[in-house]
């Protein structure tokens, strides 16, 4: 349909707009007043004991989900694509559950699983803690972003197809050598995009994060804790838009990642 | 796909038809996944649940009763219900512009789009309080009111619907437009009769992811919404803080009934989806 150019400007104003007051102008005011006094003043901000100790926990716990999430995902990606059994509909359905789940209740069900009253609160008979603890935390951040390498990988073993496979095994290739000289090297963009998406939530969870962990400043806090303790807590405003900032920065970093993988994926 | 003759079977390590092809991963490797599934994501809901139900059903209503529960739930499905709406509206409306406009920096504003789901919930709800709240530069004061959690929730789901609608707008066959503007169509009979039932799908996808991402929703509404009971408490927030006080059948009732809304709402986009879905390809 050919628009008339007046509805057309139109359009564009209220969608930009809408875009601009709703997302740029308050993510303006930040930066301003994040760096409006200056850069030293925020990096003093982000480098205080307890920022680099929360910014060190939050990359603990992503070094720790990702190898993780590399192989499970895989493993799972793996056995939707080229499994054949029944109930494939509803393993699918069970990766794309934490995307349905508010991260509340991830801590929650966390907290009553794991937790001393919980089903294997035994554990902590054994001297493990999980709830308050690394392991809650790591757990929590594993089950929000469980999807994303699975949800990557999944399509592209799809879209390959077996026969490359297939004429590996025929030339005598073991199933090691058929996934990693064959199957690896065609998913690897799509497993990175999956990659930078984990590290991204991974960053950036909060919800289930604040139900699993002691928020003890300098100790268990992440980096999203941190925002959140110090404006609610230390009543440090201007620390808290520097710590944002700085998630803010690991977040755009991240997209444009994201976007340059993007176009490697088409392109492969 | 079968699987192949008897060369490659006696070349594969094992003798079983299912892991004869190689790469595939076999019951060992289902076997894995499964239970990787299970101790990740099933048995932590089946715990929530357990609890919620504890008290047996009669346990479940009452605490899911409560006068603080009903108006957190209300509170939160009122809310997301309105931005899934208004995300409708300005959603298709922001993909149609990327789709079907051109201006300088339009790249720059598509990327902007993603920013919000990159963003932590929590910088979100810091950045939205820099412009609202008592500090706000424009003196609008929006901290503690229903609007507020709109707008964070707005801020939120902005890519819901914009990133569904763009893929079906980019498809869309112009030549179905042209042919019926030829036969003398107005635009709004185009956009109502051919535009629009061939996005409505998508629309309601992602209005329904939008509504399910909201009523969820933490991390962003917390410091902004102020979470005052029964005013701005969303659901979320009720359950956190029903926890912390050891309440666990409460959180967990009302956990459970935030998964069953999630669910319903999936589950029902899912019927639609392929009911029309189905339609489309018998349309031809």
């Amino acid at each position: 349909m050919i628009v008339a150019r007046n509805t057309r400007l139109t359009l564009r104003a209220i969608a930009l707009a809408y875009l601009g007051i709703l997302v740029a102008l308050p993510i303006g005011v930040i930066l301003v007043r994040t760096f409006g006094d200056g850069f030293v003043a925020f990096w003093d901000q982000v480098t205080t004991p307890a920022a680099i100790s929360a910014l060190s926990l939050s990359l603990l716990i992503v070094a720790i989900v990702v190898p993780v999430n590399v192989v499970f995902g895989i493993v799972t990606a793996l056995a939707l694509a080229r499994g054949r059994f029944r109930g494939r509909g509803l393993l699918e359905a069970v990766v794309d559950l934490p995307f349905a789940v508010s991260p509340i209740v991830v801590g929650v069900s966390l907290i009553l699983l794991w937790g001393s009253a919980g089903w294997f609160g035994f554990i902590e008979d054994f001297g493990i803690n999980v709830i308050f603890a690394l392991p809650g935390m790591v757990l929590a951040t594993i089950f929000v972003t469980l999807p994303f390498v699975v949800r990557e990988v999944e399509p592209v073993l799809h879209e390959i197809g077996e026969e490359q496979e297939q004429a590996a095994a025929t030339l005598g290739a073991t199933r090691w050598q058929t996934f990693w000289r064959i199957t690896l090297p065609a998913i690897r963009w799509g497993l990175t995009y999956g990659v930078v998406l984990t590290i991204a939530r991974s960053l950036g969870e909060f919800g289930a994060v604040i139900m699993v962990s002691s928020g003890v400043a300098g100790d268990s806090q992440t980096l999203t804790l941190l925002v959140h303790s110090r404006y609610i807590d230390d009543h440090n405003t201007f620390g808290a838009y520097a710590a944002s900032t700085l998630l803010m920065i690991l977040a755009i970093t991240a997209l444009l990642l994201m976007t340059v993988l993007d176009r490697r994926k088409a392109a492969a | 796909m079968a699987a192949p003759a008897a060369t490659p079977r006696a070349a594969a390590p094992s003798g079983r038809r299912r892991t004869a092809i190689p790469g595939a991963i076999g019951p060992t490797g289902l076997g894995i996944a499964t239970l990787w599934l299970s101790v990740i994501v099933l048995l932590p809901l089946a715990a929530v649940t357990a609890k919620a139900f504890s008290g047996g059903l009669p346990g479940f209503i009452d605490a899911i009763d409560a006068p603080a529960a009903r108006a957190a739930l209300a509170v939160t499905v009122g809310t997301s219900l309105v931005v899934a709406l208004i995300n409708v509206v300005m959603g298709t409306l922001v993909a149609w512009v990327l789709v079907r406009d051109d201006f300088p920096g339009k790249s720059l504003v598509n990327a902007l789009i993603d920013l919000p789901f990159a963003l932590p919930t929590i910088v979100a709800s810091i950045v939205l309080l820099s412009l609202y709240g008592p500090d706000s530069p424009v003196g609008i004061h929006l901290n503690a009111t229903r609007p507020a959690l709109v707008i964070a929730l707005l801020f939120v789901t902005l890519p819901f619907v914009v990133r569904s609608v763009q893929p079906v707008l980019l498809e869309l066959d112009r030549d179905v437009e042209e042919a019926a503007a030829s036969l003398g169509a107005s635009n709004g009979l185009i956009l109502r009769r051919i535009v629009l039932p061939t996005l409505a799908p998508a629309i309601l996808s992602g209005a329904g992811l939008a509504f399910t991402r909201a009523i969820g929703e933490y991390g962003s509404v917390v410091l902004i919404g102020g979470g005052i009971p029964r005013k701005t408490e969303v659901a979320s927030q009720y359950i956190q803080k029903q926890i912390e006080i050891d309440r666990f059948v409460n959180g967990a009732a009302v956990s459970v009934v935030l998964l069953l809304i999630a669910f319903f709402t999936l589950l029902v986009l899912r019927t639609l989806g392929s009911r029309a879905a189905r339609r489309e390809a018998s349309a031809g």
